[in-house]
């Protein structure tokens, strides 16, 4: 991989982990409202597949969200202050956390009804095979959500219409509190594809490089057959499915096994510098660049403008009401 | 200007805005039919016939048959609307809205809400209402309250064919998702229909007739009972104004108001269940904006609070007819003041 890509995908991963570690801290304090979902320890999931997608490709969100709308190109800033529901979030306040959006990079909506974005994204590529030009629809699903009716029939679907669409599995080990060595009849989510009649592939989610390879190979056959794929990733999420939540369905050592054995940005780090294809100074810079980045905006968010009242009534409708 | 069916009329609006408009897709379970099968490719044009032709001229490409899949259907096409075509995606009969519905009213509906203004979502749902198929519970419901409850969701009831092309035109070229409820019952009924393209703006109700003594207000295929009824009650000198709302969101609230100013009593007309319905809402609006004006309590004509019966003799005494109607003209004039 070509070095400044390289370069993006530790600064992206670095932000994602950072962004949340930050906002780990601000929940307990009581200053974010409402519910999130962190994204910590899954950052070479969605980073990783971003790294395969092209300007024109568009990625869909889900709940634990804010890892893949940074990954996607989502300024951070205006990613927060959407999260603290102030006047210049991303969606001025009427997303938060679980439904931030921007169509400028080709983001859709972080989606809190859960498989519902396998549905959407079938649309997403009938649009761009309509208009043939060869964007590619990456749908972003929890393991819980790969249970629901929605994302089958979504799948039936791409493939009977062969539509570009790569369905990727984020498989973090629970649904809320439930296992999914447990919820998954079979137990492999890539398993399904074949069933589907398309490609499916499993990699480990800690693993950036894994994950860029496999997505690489997916998304191209996608882009140029106009075919479905499945990609599922493994990797367990170092928190809880909310803030908040006491995880009492963990064994004990399981999260300090995670964040030393399965830490996606040591692993990354090591992997570059044994290779020779970044210097230990080169990621010390993004790292203080990032640091002072999430230090800068979470200051100024808890002194930014919230929405007028008024604003409670706008964009209901597009069209006159 | 040509007399059609309701049917022909609402063929007529796609054929001509999937000519205007290259971005009008139609989605659906048989929309163009045969896929798959050994007889002819265009002949059903959906299971009520509403969309024959579609795919002869347009192609696979634009009228896209698909499996039994309403959740899919609907979220690709809220997805495909979002991302810059302007999908219309038949469900087939409202009543299984029930395996779809998180697609329209989570998703859909929210979209341009959600994102602070960043998305449209120029999606029009086509389905069916309606009783008197001897369909049975399953297929014949009239649940077009429900939509009507969600914020960011429109929603239209047609009365006849001339309306029907006219609002599913303005349906098509809305920026928000429509739900446009087809009465089956009226397919077959036919009007006068100009051959070209007219819009008929939403949130303007149609006086259908003129009278100072009773305002009656009726949805759909109601409205056809409601003018025999006043037809019937102005033999016996009782005049009564009619009033078809025809897009229920938005509801034109004025034109409903100012008629019950003037005549001081109103019955509500609606296929829809009794409880938390069109005729509840109506009747609840007029009673907070127009209070003062009421001689009479407000009449409800509905279904009762059952599912649709199958056996034709009680499915008959069911749906509301203009004999209901008439009587509950006669009991408003009876009561009150």
């Amino acid at each position: 991989m070509e070095k400044s890509k390289l370069l993006t995908a530790y600064r992206k991963m670095r932000t994602i982990r950072d962004f949340e570690e930050r906002m780990h801290v601000e929940f307990a304090t009581g200053g974010v409202p409402g519910f999130v979902h962190l994204y910590v320890g899954q950052e070479a999931c969605a980073v990783g597949v971003c790294s395969q997608l092209e300007g024109n490709d568009t990625l869909l969100g889900t709940h634990r969200g804010h890892g893949h709308a940074l990954a996607k190109g989502v300024d951070a800033r205006r990613l927060l202050f959407e999260i603290f529901g102030r006047a210049e979030g991303l969606c001025g306040g009427n997303a938060g956390s679980c439904h931030v959006h921007d169509s400028s990079v080709r983001y859709i909506g972080a989606n809190s009804g859960v498989g519902s974005g396998a549905a959407i994204a079938c649309g997403v590529a009938l649009a761009a095979k309509t208009r043939s030009d060869g964007a590619v629809a990456v749908p972003l699903i929890g393991e819980g959500a790969a249970n629901q009716g929605v994302v089958l029939e979504a799948m039936n679907l791409a493939s009977v219409w062969k539509l570009p669409v790569v369905f990727v599995f984020e498989n973090n080990g629970y649904a809320e509190a439930t296992g999914s060595d447990w919820a998954i009849a079979g137990g492999e989510l890539w398993g399904r594809a074949a069933a589907f009649d398309m490609p499916g592939v499993a990699v480990e989610g800690h693993d950036f490089f894994a994950v860029s390879e496999a997505a690489a190979e997916l998304i191209d056959r996608a882009r140029k057959e106009s075919r479905p794929a499945v990609l599922e990733l493994r990797q367990k999420r170092f928190y809880g499915h909310f803030e908040g939540d006491a995880q009492t369905y963990r064994g004990d050592g399981e999260v300090d096994y995670l964040r030393s054995e399965r830490d996606c940005l040591t692993i990354f780090t090591d992997r570059v510098i044994a290779e020779d294809w970044l210097t230990k100074e080169e990621l010390a810079v993004i790292d203080e660049e990032v640091t002072t980045l999430i230090a800068d905006i979470y200051e100024e968010v808890k002194e930014a403008a919230l929405p007028a009242e008024s604003r409670l009534f706008d964009n209901v409708y597009a069209s006159p009401y | 200007m040509t007399t059609v069916s309701m049917r022909e009329a609402l063929n007529q609006a796609m054929h001509a805005e999937m000519r205007r408009d290259e971005r009008v897709i139609l989605i659906g379970e048989d929309v163009a039919g045969g896929l798959g099968g050994t007889g002819e490719d265009d002949a059903m044009g959906g299971v009520f016939g509403v969309s024959q032709g579609l795919v002869g001229e347009f192609g696979r490409e634009r009228v896209i048959d698909t499996p039994i899949t309403e959740s899919a259907i609907m979220g690709m096409a809220a997805g495909a609307a979002m991302t810059g075509m302007r999908p219309i995606a038949e469900l087939m009969f409202i009543d299984f809205m029930g395996v779809c519905f998180d697609l329209l009213f989570n998703q859909a509906a929210k979209f341009r809400y959600m994102f602070g203004g960043k998305a449209v979502t120029p999606l029009v749902v086509r389905t069916t209402i309606g009783a008197g198929f001897r369909a049975a519970a399953q297929h014949s419901q009239s649940l077009h309250a429900i939509f009507t409850h969600i914020p960011g969701l429109k929603v239209v009831v047609p009365s006849n064919a001339y309306d029907a092309k006219g609002l599913l035109i303005e349906a098509i070229r809305d920026d928000d998702p429509v739900i446009f409820c087809e009465h089956k019952v009226l397919y077959d009924t036919v009007g006068d229909v100009p051959e070209e393209s007219y819009r008929i703006p939403f949130g303007e109700a149609n006086i259908v007739r003129s009278g100072g003594d009773v305002t009656i207000v009726a949805l759909a295929r109601m409205v056809n009972f409601a003018v025999k009824a006043a037809a019937t009650l102005a033999e016996k000198g009782i005049e009564c104004t009619v009033i078809d709302p025809r897009t229920i969101s938005p509801l034109d609230l004025d034109t409903i108001v100012d008629s019950v100013e003037e005549t001081g009593r109103l019955v509500v007309v609606d296929e829809g269940y009794p409880r938390c319905g069109l005729a509840s809402d109506i009747a609840s609006e007029v009673a907070e904006h127009a209070f003062g004006a009421l001689k009479a309590p407000i009449k409800k004509v509905t279904p009762p609070h059952t599912p649709v019966p199958f056996s034709p003799v009680l499915e008959d005494a069911y749906i509301p007819n203009d004999d209901d109607i008439v009587e509950a003209v006669q009991a408003t004039l009876a009561a009150g003041r």
